[in-house]
């Protein structure tokens, strides 16, 4: 068995239908992680398919001030991760269910691990 | 009609060893909803990487959390490993499997006494961190540390086992064994025990899958998926199949647990039986440049470490996802239906780790 994980770049046009996907062919959200890069964020979204032991990573590559659509609606257990990325690193995601508002964590700096000019 | 209240549960309470908070929407004394809230002692561990050299890291993230400290150091560093292309000798990936099995008792023990406790069945919780002392004093004997262990480093281990000492590991687990056995039996047979756990907090095999559930809380819903089947460390070597329950409750939870920690036994027996000779570490010359999502099994599930370098000493990038993250979707599902009394209860059935958590 490869513990390898596939790396999936993907457009912000194609994000959406590729979850949507994911979920119909029953892949398990497994992680979300965000990266401050240069001008914006890269967001990575792992799937596990459980039988197969595979790991799938869809990487969607965004600007700083870019909206990325929360996956909430697809994937409910989704709202404490993408929580974490918008308050630690600023990125604009819309309609978690449930958000927050910045308040997951007791914290008195904004985005602490957004990347500093 | 039922009259409709939201109850505060936590951040403080007598079961709860570390601070989490959950709103309970109730109708009468029944659960119809809960908001979970984490987030009061977030120590952003993860951002140290970029200020402490990648060999460094390891002291921290086996200091996230003093449970899990050994599984930690082990993610971190196989990550690191898988990016730098180095092999790790195969006496350091036994040690290394010996350890985190001995965490993992350690750790599942830890649980049961939790557990006990908050039932009010004082012998059992005296009894099961009694046995717990015992793998702790295994560690102190190897590694000097009971708690915080400090033994893996990228390339290998920082500490060898001499025969003698993988002996002893042997006579001690086998006398763990035995007294483990009558306090495993009389924990599922007793009858309180069935009727508090039997049939509550039902995750189905549907939504197990749907809300990302991980480890116990997976396999008690019938997933047979165990991070350690992908064959890190040594377990490639070993013979193991994942513990699993079709029933998805509350008592199937502590089952897959209670049947683990003799699983870890035999894997710890296996490891030792076959661990070769030679060294324990391989020099690591130059800095990670690339990126690896590194899968391992700790006792709570499946961990995500991701490590991502571009050529200097420090990382750019580390991030841990921990399996209480991913169960704390399916706790609040759990509780929907359950009654205000079960809930400390089915809390702990998940084996919440909030420092983990708070990385």
């Amino acid at each position: 068995m490869d513990y390898k994980s596939e790396i999936r770049k993907i457009t912000t046009a194609e994000f959406f239908p590729a979850v949507v996907r994911m979920k119909a062919e029953n892949w398990r959200l497994s992680q979300i992680c965000a990266v401050s890069v240069e001008h914006g964020y890269e967001m990575s979204y792992s799937f596990c398919l459980d039988k197969e032991y595979r790991m799938v990573t869809l990487r969607l590559e965004i600007g700083e001030d870019e909206i990325v659509a929360s996956i909430t609606q697809i994937y409910p257990c989704a709202f404490i991760q993408e929580n974490e990325a918008a308050e630690l690193f600023g990125v604009k995601i819309e309609h978690i269910d449930p958000d927050y508002g910045d308040r997951l964590y007791r914290i008195d700096e904004a985005t602490p691990f957004k990347k500093k000019e | 009609m039922a009259k409709r209240s939201i109850v505060p549960f936590g951040p403080q309470h007598p079961v709860l060893p570390e601070p989490v908070h959950l709103d309970l929407i109730l109708e009468d004394e029944t659960v119809v909803g809960a908001v979970p809230s984490i987030g009061f002692i977030h120590r952003g561990l993860e951002k140290l990487v970029e200020k402490r050299d990648f060999k460094q890291y390891v002291y921290i993230a086996e200091r996230v959390c003093g449970i899990c400290s050994c599984g930690h150091g082990l993610g971190y560093c196989e990550a690191v490993e898988q990016v730098m292309g180095i092999e790790v000798p195969d006496r350091a990936r036994y040690l290394r499997t010996i350890w985190v099995e001995m965490s993992r008792v350690h750790s599942h023990l830890l649980w049961l006494g939790l557990l006990a406790d908050a039932m009010g069945f004082e012998s059992l919780y005296m009894e099961s961190w009694r046995l717990r002392e015992k793998i702790l004093d295994m560690f102190d004997e190897t590694t000097g540390g009971r708690i915080i262990h400090s033994v893996n480093c990228v390339g290998g281990v920082q500490k060898d086992m001499d025969s003698t000492m993988l002996q002893h590991i042997l006579q001690a687990i086998d006398d763990i064994r035995g007294e483990m056995k009558p306090v495993v039996e009389t924990f599922m047979q007793d009858y309180t025990v069935q009727s508090r756990l039997k049939g509550s907090g039902i995750l189905t095999k549907e939504d197990a899958t749907a809300l990302g559930a991980a480890g116990p809380v997976l396999r008690a819903s019938g997933i047979s998926y165990d991070a350690r089947r992908l064959g890190y460390a040594a377990y490639g070597d070993l013979t193991m199949e994942p513990i699993t329950a079709a029933e998805g409750d509350s008592y199937a939870r502590c089952k897959v647990r209670l049947k683990e920690l003799f699983q870890s036994f035999d894997l710890i027996r296996e490891a030792i039986g076959k661990i070769p000779d030679g060294p324990i570490s391989v020099p690591v010359k130059g800095n990670p440049s690339g990126e690896f999502f590194m899968r391992i099994e700790q006792p709570r599930g499946e961990a995500i470490y991701y490590v991502k370098g571009s050529g200097t000493k420090y990382l750019d990038r580390f991030r841990m996802r921990t399996p209480t993250t991913s169960n704390i979707p399916a706790l609040v599902e759990m509780l929907k239906g359950c009654q205000l009394a079960d809930v400390p209860l089915l809390i702990l059935t998940i084996d919440p780790c909030v420092s983990c958590t708070e990385r």
